[in-house]
């Protein structure tokens, strides 16, 4: 039943074949054939962009009040492309073994050599749109590393490389509707999928300003709407990120891939009370240049600049020789969060470790901008200032935002930061073409399951939205088209679309009339505990068992207790929300189930169950070398379809950065 | 830093929708954590008026890491708060003691009309980008991205520029309501830069009929943008956006 469509022929030959075979539409067609895009991150922006620059008519649409602020815009460190532009041995192949083997194993090889092979042209295509990438003085590219690689292969803007990404992107989609090729919907939210004879066919829309419900005819639909990390309430996701529209999709036919597979970031910054409405990443990029440590004495209240170096545990140096600091995420991670249940964790709660520049800003940065300037012996003093110069133009922002949230200047003493929720590496299931196993409805970037496995690599997310919107769905997309030339636009007052407003109508009222008691902020915090404490770092059968029991509790509760002021027709932050938490409910048992099913750990999937001595993570490739994907049964029913996966060149080894 | 706690009064602009007039209400809020943000803040107070069946305040927000561009409320008569080359998202409450009052306003311009309470329609930013806030060039296969060195100092300078976060605090802070700071800002990014070379003068000539167009006033040098922008978006854009469309006018057979 799940038919992956990956093309025959060696690896490095497949998408070249596939190119070269797949079916297209020529440009008298393409002007008849309507695509809808939701969301406008870099996936969404770069996939409206591009297809309305080959004349398909495009309807793209986001919630925010301007496509410019989709949440690709807060990605800070950069950007990865197998440029080999350092010269130090990188390649496609090691760019796509990397990932695979970052993933521990549990993505498709056809999608990540694919991804390799173009994020070269992104890189080009970038460029020529005038982002301004960070440069050195013979004008050329810069590059930084990132975890889990040992090449430097990053792309980046300062600490603000996805907002320049997006803001390309953007900009070419706001080319293209000034052109007439794609109109633009903003503050609209996609509340269902229009599903015609077996095929997606349209969408239905609240309009967030008056509260109208909308319809709309595609051809095709393509959701770029994005991840679920928002599931745990806190994240580093942006306050509107949500399931909605991919989990509106799962209903009406289309497979969730590996929906437990989720990123837990080593670096953010620590949660400092029950207000928390959000957490702050910091960027990985920090760890090129930052030394992660613990006192070696547990509950040492001594202030971090007190604790003398041989007191200092630097425990990813000792634990990882090989990769140090920039051991992958959730290797960092589940390192992070051993030292602080062990007793060494610093800061009030006891939940933090120290990240300190204070090592690199003066021996890397300081000796070199000393000797650059001819200063023989230099103090202390002048390698600080000296060092301080150039670690305030690599990441000046990020230590910026730091000192705004905490008051601590992190020029002067360690960053605090704890591990915290940023990406969901599962998604909706999609083919090599990137549809879903529902004909006509694709699903691009974050929010499909495809390329990253059980965890992504730093600096890939920004890849993957633009190689899937700028370079894959532009020729996938014309293989499904090709067929539907002869397809009269479908008029909106057909009766599915009809029914299918009718039936998003009625939910909005169901929620309008519980009338209840407690807020629906206060289910979405009940909603986050239960799914951090029970499927977060660490997971087990029985903390599933009883989350899943919680989970089908607390949804009874919001359908008959949640309490929405206001009312449909009109601007109504709180019911739109109340929408998005009721299908973050139900996502959260799925993830929960999910996560039982897979009894192995792999990537950020750590199940307690089943680890190695050294309590590293213990994958278990006989039984689980599979996609989980889920179809939809009805209410807290779901079948399990299994897609094995067939590693033919990156063989599977236990996963080692020491 | 020490916390403390503190108890202040609020005084936000309500507003139904973009028909009705509005008003200032006044709001006490209690036990207010100095370690919460600006928007926590305002999150409590929502709950508590949504418990007690009053509608909360709409406020326009989403990344709360000052970088979307989304929040946007003008607090004690300065776009996003007190704290310089800051977002409101990114203001905290040690900035304020006990007992202190606020008064809370949506940006001010007649090119950005109140939605309801705190929020206003911007897309007449985007429509500023759509009159050429770009370079032309479609997916495909451009040169390879080291083809064209650019120097160091301009692509630096580019990058400053195109830091932009189009929030408007530049127009809501300036007497003419003039969106000069962020038009000039994207003038600049893509002038400094050899791809954006092509198109200069057209782009420079279309972006502000576009701005004119929608309303903005005209730009009297105080320097109001400057001052209150979350990115340090600097003055100077607006001379050499001056240049840029002078040249342009020089150089036009239009």
């Amino acid at each position: 039943m799940l038919d992956s469509k990956i093309p025959a022929g060696p690896l490095e030959q497949k998408w070249t074949d596939y190119k070269g075979h797949v079916k297209l539409v020529n440009p008298a067609n393409k002007r008849k054939l309507e695509v809808i895009v939701v969301g406008t991150g870099l996936a969404g922006a770069s996939a409206a962009a591009s297809l309305g620059e080959l004349g398909y008519k495009v309807k793209a649409f986001c919630f925010q009040d301007s496509p410019r602020r989709a949440h690709s815009i807060a990605a800070q460190g950069g950007i990865n492309a197998a440029k080999n532009y350092q010269n130090d041995g990188d390649s496609i192949f090691r760019l796509f073994y990397d990932t695979v083997k970052g993933g521990d194993y549990r993505a498709r090889e056809s999608n990540v050599h694919r991804l390799a092979e173009v994020s070269v042209n992104i890189i080009d295509q970038c460029v020529a749109q005038g982002v301004p990438f960070a440069r050195d003085y013979g004008g050329l590219l810069n590059n930084r590393s990132f975890g889990g690689t040992q090449v430097q292969r990053t792309f980046y803007a300062a600490g603000q490389t996805g907002q320049q990404l997006l803001i390309g992107a953007y900009q070419a989609l706001e080319r293209q509707v000034a052109l007439g090729n794609v109109h633009m919907y903003s503050r609209h939210e996609m509340l269902d999928v229009v599903m015609v004879d077996g095929k997606a066919r349209g969408i239905i829309c609240r309009n967030l300003v008056n509260g109208e419900l909308e319809r709309y005819f595609g051809h095709a639909v393509l959701l770029c709407t994005g991840g679920y990390g928002n599931v745990f309430y806190l994240s580093t996701n942006a306050m509107g990120s949500n399931v909605t529209a991919a989990w509106k999709a799962h209903k009406k036919g289309a497979f969730f891939g590996n929906p437990c597979f989720t990123q837990i970031h080593p670096t953010c910054i620590p949660v400092s009370g029950d207000h928390q409405s959000k957490l702050t990443l910091m960027s990985e990029s920090l760890r090129n240049d930052g030394r992660i440590w613990v006192p070696k004495q547990k509950g040492d209240k001594r202030k971090a600049n007190d604790i003398p170096e041989e007191e200092r545990d630097y425990y990813l140096e000792r634990r990882y020789p090989a990769f140090g600091n920039l051991v992958p995420r959730d290797v960092a991670s589940r390192a992070a969060k051993e030292r602080c249940d062990a007793g060494y964790g610093v800061g009030t709660t006891g939940q933090a470790v120290y990240l300190d520049f204070k090592y690199n800003l003066i021996n890397k940065y300081g000796k070199a901008e000393a000797n650059k300037h001819g200063i023989e012996n230099p103090d202390m003093e002048t390698l600080i200032r000296l060092g301080k110069e150039v670690v305030k133009e690599e990441y000046g922002n990020l230590f910026d935002m730091y000192e705004k949230i905490t008051g601590e200047n992190p020029y002067e003493v360690p960053m605090r930061i704890y591990p915290a929720v940023h990406y969901t590496m599962g998604g909706l299931w999609v083919d090599y073409e990137l549809m879903t196993n529902v004909k006509g409805l694709y699903c691009l970037g974050e929010a499909n399951f495809s390329d990253h496995g059980a965890n992504r690599l730093g600096a890939s997310a920004l890849m993957q939205g633009l190689a899937d919107g700028y370079f894959v769905i532009p020729y996938t997309i014309g293989n499904y088209l090709a067929d539907e030339i002869a397809t009269k636009p479908i008029p909106t007052d057909h009766p599915a679309f009809t029914e299918t407003e009718k039936a998003v109508s009625d939910r909005i009222s169901t929620l309008m009339n519980i009338k209840g008691n407690q807020t629906v902020e206060s289910f979405h915090k009940r909603l986050g505990k239960i799914m951090w404490e029970k499927c977060g770092m660490a997971r087990n059968e029985k903390g599933l068992q009883e989350a899943i029991v919680e989970i089908q509790q607390l949804k009874k509760e919001f359908w008959s207790d949640v309490k929405i002021p206001g009312t449909i027709k009109e601007m109504n932050p709180e019911l739109d929300k109340a929408g998005r938490v009721a299908d973050f409910i139900e996502l959260g048992e799925l993830m929960c189930i999910d996560a039982l099913n897979r009894n192995e750990s792999c990537g950020g999937h750590f199940r307690e169950e089943s680890q190695t001595e050294e309590g590293e993570a213990k994958r278990n490739d006989a039984d689980y070398a599979y996609v989980a994907a889920w179809e939809y049964k009805g209410e807290s029913s779901w079948e399990l379809h299994k897609e094995q996966l067939e590693f033919e060149v990156a063989k599977p080894t236990q996963r080692s950065y020491k | 830093m020490e916390q403390y706690t503190m108890n202040l009064t609020l005084k936000v602009w309500r507003q139904k929708n973009s028909a009705e007039r509005g008003s200032f209400e006044t709001y006490p809020v209690k036990n207010i954590s100095s370690e919460m943000s600006f928007l926590e803040m305002i999150d409590v107070l929502n709950e508590e008026l949504i418990r007690d069946g009053k509608d909360p305040i709409a406020f326009d927000h989403d990344c709360r890491e000052g970088i979307c561009g989304m929040c946007s409320m003008y607090i004690n008569g300065r776009p996003h708060g007190p704290w310089e080359k800051n977002t409101v998202c990114q203001l905290h409450m040690r900035a304020y003691k006990d007992g202190d009052t606020i008064v809370i306003e949506p940006w001010r311009a007649n090119a950005f009309p109140v939605i309801k309470d705190l929020m206003v329609d911007r897309s007449s930013f985007d429509r500023i980008i759509q009159a050429g806030g770009y370079i032309s060039v479609n997916t495909g296969s451009p040169v390879d991205a080291n083809a064209i060195p650019v120097e160091k100092n301009m692509a630096d300078a580019a990058f400053a520029a195109a830091a932009c976060i189009g929030c408007g605090a530049c127009v809501a802070a300036c007497k003419n309501s003039s969106a000069m700071l962020f038009l000039s800002a994207k003038v600049t990014h893509l002038a400094l830069l050899p791809q954006g070379h092509p198109e200069r003068q057209t782009r420079a000539m279309n972006m502000v009929a576009q701005m004119d167009k929608e309303g903005f006033g005209a730009c009297t040098n105080t320097g109001a943008c400057e001052a209150v922008c979350p990115k340090g978006i600097s003055i100077e854009n607006i001379a050499r956006l001056n240049r840029e469309y002078m040249m342009a006018g020089l150089a036009s057979d239009k």
